[in-house]
């Protein structure tokens, strides 16, 4: 009887110590919704309790019945048929029937749909947990972003004929994007869109490298004005599977197996415009990938706990030399690393979560501005503080969570020594799974990019001034003090690359960006160990089994803070020095380094 | 066309959790020492009627017997998908044995709309199974026992596979029916998030009572009457409060309910006490294993 939610204390702590509360009165708009939807909750407490309530459920449905059915998900994968037509593993038919039972399939989206209107960071909560039992399956679950924009841009009636659907689990989508020319750069999108002489709209054209492009629902973008190159050429429709959509080829991956990828070839297949024309790649698939960006950290976050289950249990019951692996200090540190560094991406996740509801929220309140001017103001201010923030969390977090997730599945690996590299252990699936998180929805590289220039305009700055003013606990001085000597660092390697130009600031884009992360993570562990939320969480007995003791989750925050922030100390100071020391010869010597290319 | 569909169900002590600790000298459970939980096959037989509502519509109406405190397996059945919950409660049903239990239960069951009664095949406290087939008997319709799969359902006949042991039957049958569910049948949902965001606070009148009680505990009777009514009207509004009946609710003939229902005479309880001592590792070698053998060679547990 495993349950991914009661079993995982961090995750309950973190639904506790967070003000969910504020966030629910703020995606209920007051409450509002309570009088016409029986299950709409009415107070902030009645709303956490349904959280909690759904989270369980799920956690149950992913412990007991999903988990078991991924590794057999893994080994069948995907079959294009002859006619066209995908076969699913019977693990994801059946995984999704009982996600759809679960009442799940529509987390985020408005009550009036039959979605359950939770906040992002709740949806990134169960996104983690289906991940940990099957990260492929995510590629399912976590495709509600797709109904999200339906709900954001899409006119009624397309709203009506597809949102209600998608909450009852009867549809899934896919976000059709990527061309063979034009992957990280959108903007290069050729697929064709144009119009009869009736003005019905139709896609001509190649796809590849869609996820569940043989779904139900595609949100197809595509150049709608051919004779404007770039991003302002494109616009967004939407169109079914039917005799004009061929699945041509399925890609044989390296991991998520039970996710197909489809090359589709669109021709002249009917569609309907989203929204209005040009704006399919901004705002709309903007937007679109924001919330896949941190639906991808959730997905890292659930593969990086499973491996580290597996990891924790193995070095708990293998012997060698006489002693469990586990006392000897080389296993036993990674192991350390591998929690406190998936504890990391939660908190960054979770407070990327936050951000983004925040921004979320208050933007709808803007729509009925109050009628004093002065609080109309602070309004709009607060709204595009969190705006600015949503744009500075969300790379970092989808890179720092699948760059972590990559580290703990390869750690994962390591500590199960040869059985790790065997097939015995779910360990290598893992690893397997991990590798895409840090490529799609854009690379680590370009999250990077993206989040250099909140780090280098100032947005970290006043981020970390905030968090600094923070009421901690008193007994966290030292690590205060080093994050804020950190922040110095951080402050003198961007006075550093400005002196320079923008490519050195890219150049050193990834140096000063785990700075910039690091410090955060540090004041969000310094602000979990302040919390205010008593709970007691078993420790570790003898034999890596508890044993009836518990800490203080208060007490075991402060430690880990502790050697999260002194350990990236010398870190920080050391990227500073590698900033600053201003080799740039990856511009100058870059031919002479890398050589040729060896003729095949 | 819609069916509607009754699903008997039971709260049960977590037998599996049974160890020394919750024997008592006599033999018997102590039953307040184990946690209570939706008997397992209770859940196939709920999930089966939901599949059911699910595909063809009509409702599913949870039914239990049993302590005040059973209203949780309703809730259960509620937050699943189940569209009304009843509990029996009466404390003249006290010491019932299946043959009155199952006459108590035929009287509630006839006075709801029902074209396909399910119930789990047994109970893990008395492991009886006699249950769903005498409440048949009693409401005068078809039984299928051990039914494993519903293959089809049309035109007021269904058709379902039952196992026998060693193989299996297909059988085909009118409506109404009463069928038994086994394990095998299905994997049970878990709480879908609507209903169970519905129903959360759902409650039985006799918890109402309870908790107008609790809020007001230093109030005269017709404050906290109030307090329930309150609570009451509260919770109609999201369908959340559970039927509770009654022996004179359902009209049951009392000579035939409780002790004087129940001809079950107990002759004899052996206490059987498993008394394990301290655990041993044996080394996976060649020495090891030839070491036990000798052991158990001389201790005489083999020859």
């Amino acid at each position: 009887m495993a349950n991914f939610y009661s079993d995982n204390y961090d995750i309950q702590f973190l639904l506790k110590h967070m003000d969910i509360g504020r966030l629910a009165e703020l995606n209920e708009e007051g409450f509002k919704f309570a009088k016409d939807f029986d299950y709409a909750p009415a107070t902030p407490q009645e709303a956490v309790d349904n959280y909690a309530m759904v989270l369980n459920a799920m956690g149950e449905l992913c412990g007991d019945f999903i988990a078991p059915r991924a590794e057999a998900v893994d080994r069948t994968g995907n079959i294009l048929n002859e006619d066209g037509s995908v076969t699913r593993p019977q693990g994801v038919v059946e995984s999704m029937e009982k996600l759809s039972q679960a009442e799940v399939m529509g987390i985020t989206l408005p009550h009036r749909f039959g979605g359950l209107n939770f906040p992002n960071t709740i949806y990134s909560m169960t996104i983690e947990i289906v991940s940990r039992a099957d990260a492929s399956l995510m590629n399912l679950f976590g495709l509600q972003g797709i109904a999200e924009t339906i709900n954001f841009f899409a006119s009624e009636e397309i709203k009506q004929e597809y949102l209600h659907d998608f909450a009852d689990g009867k549809v899934t989508g896919a976000m059709v994007l990527t061309e063979p020319d034009a992957g990280s750069d959108l903007q290069a999108c050729k697929l064709r869109a144009y119009q009869d002489d009736k003005e019905n709209w139709y896609l001509h054209g190649v796809k590849r490298f869609i996820t569940n492009g043989c779904g139900e629902v595609l949100l197809v973008l595509s150049r709608s004005e051919p004779d404007r190159k770039g991003g302002l050429g494109l616009s967004l429709f939407v169109c079914e599977p039917g005799p004009k959509v061929h699945i041509r080829r399925l890609e044989d991956k390296l991991g998520i197996h039970g996710s197909p990828t489809c090359e589709i070839f669109f021709d002249h297949t009917p569609c309907r415009l989203i929204g209005e024309r040009k704006r399919g790649l901004a705002p709309y698939v903007a937007s679109l990938m924001n919330g896949a960006r941190i639906g991808i950290a959730g997905q890292s976050l659930g593969i990086s706990e499973a491996a580290y289950q597996v990891a924790r249990d193995y070095a708990a019951s293998r012997k060698q030399f006489g002693v469990a692996i586990e006392k000897l200090p080389a296993v036993r540190d990674m192991l350390i690393n591998m929690k406190i560094d998936i504890e990391a991406s939660r908190a960054l996740l979770y407070e990327t979560g936050r951000v983004v509801d925040m921004e979320l929220g208050l933007t709808k309140l803007m729509d009925n501005p109050p009628e004093d001017k002065a609080e109309a103001k602070a309004l709009k201010a607060e709204t595009r503080k969190y705006k600015r923030l949503a744009s500075l969390l969300t790379p970092m977090s989808k890179y720092y969570c699948s760059e972590v997730c990559n580290a703990v599945t390869y750690d994962g690996i390591q500590v199960l020594g040869g059985s790790g590299f065997m097939r015995d252990y779910a360990s290598e699936r893992f690893a397997r799974d991990a590798r895409i998180t840090t490529i799609y929805e854009g690379t680590s590289q370009l999250q990077v990019v993206a989040a250099v220039r909140g780090v280098c305009n100032g947005t970290a700055e006043k981020y970390l001034a905030d968090l600094a003013a923070r009421a901690y606990d008193p007994a966290l001085e030292n690590e205060l003090k080093l994050l804020s000597q950190g922040t110095a660092k951080m402050l003198e390697a961007m006075a550093y690359i400005k002196e320079i130009n923008e490519k050195y600031m890219d150049l050193y884009g990834r140096q000063l960006v785990d700075i910039a992360i690091d410090l955060i993570i540090g004041y969000l562990f310094c602000d979990q160990a302040s919390t205010q939320v008593d709970m007691q969480v078993p420790v570790s007995g003898d034999t890596g089994h508890a044993d009836g003791k518990t800490v203080s989750m208060k007490s075991r925050k402060a430690k880990v803070a502790k050697r999260f922030i002194t350990r990236n100390a010398a870190k920080i100071k050391a990227l500073t020095e590698e900033i600053c020391a201003g080799d740039q010869s990856t511009f100058s010597e870059y031919e002479c380094l890398v050589g040729p290319i060896v003729p095949q | 066309m819609p069916y509607n569909c009754v699903v008997l169900v039971k709260q049960v002590p977590d037998t599996k959790q049974i160890s020394g600790k919750v024997m008592k000298d006599d033999g018997t459970v102590n039953r307040a020492a184990l946690p209570a939980i939706f008997n397992p096959e209770d859940l196939n037989a709920l999930e089966l009627a939901l599949q059911i509502k699910d595909k063809f519509g009509g409702t599913v109406t949870a039914v239990t017997m049993g302590l005040p405190t059973a209203a949780e397996v309703l809730r259960q059945s509620l937050f699943r998908g189940a569209d009304d919950a009843v509990l029996i409660t009466d404390r003249r049903c006290a010491a019932s044995d299946t043959l009155a239990t199952s006459y108590i239960l035929s009287c509630a069951v006839k006075t709801l709309k029902y074209d396909i009664v399910l119930c789990g095949r047994q109970a893990i406290d008395g492991d009886t199974a006699q249950v769903g087939p005498q409440l048949a008997e009693k409401l005068g319709i078809p039984q299928i026992s051990y039914v494993e799969n519903l293959s089809d359902l049309k035109d007021n006949r269904l058709t379902v596979r039952r196992s026998i042991g060693n193989g299996h039957q297909i059988v085909r049958c009118k409506l109404p029916v009463l069928l038994t569910v086994l394990d095998t049948a299905n994997e049970p949902r878990v709480n879908a998030a609507k209903h169970m965001m519905k129903h959360k606070k759902a409650l039985t009148p006799i918890e109402i009572q309870q908790k107008a009680r609790a809020e007001l505990p230093d109030a005269d009777e017709a404050a906290v009457a109030a307090k329930a009514q309150e609570i009451t009207e509260s919770l109609s509004k999201t369908h959340s409060v559970v039927k509770q009946w009654n022996l004179d609710d359902i009209k049951a003939d009392l000579t035939w309910c409780g002790v004087s229902g129940s001809p079950t005479k107990v002759n004899r309880i052996q206490s059987v006490v498993l008394a394990a001592k301290e655990i041993r590792d044996v080394e996976p070698t060649e020495q090891g294993i030839t070491d036990l053998i000798h052991e158990l060679i001389q201790d005489n547990t083999i020859a």
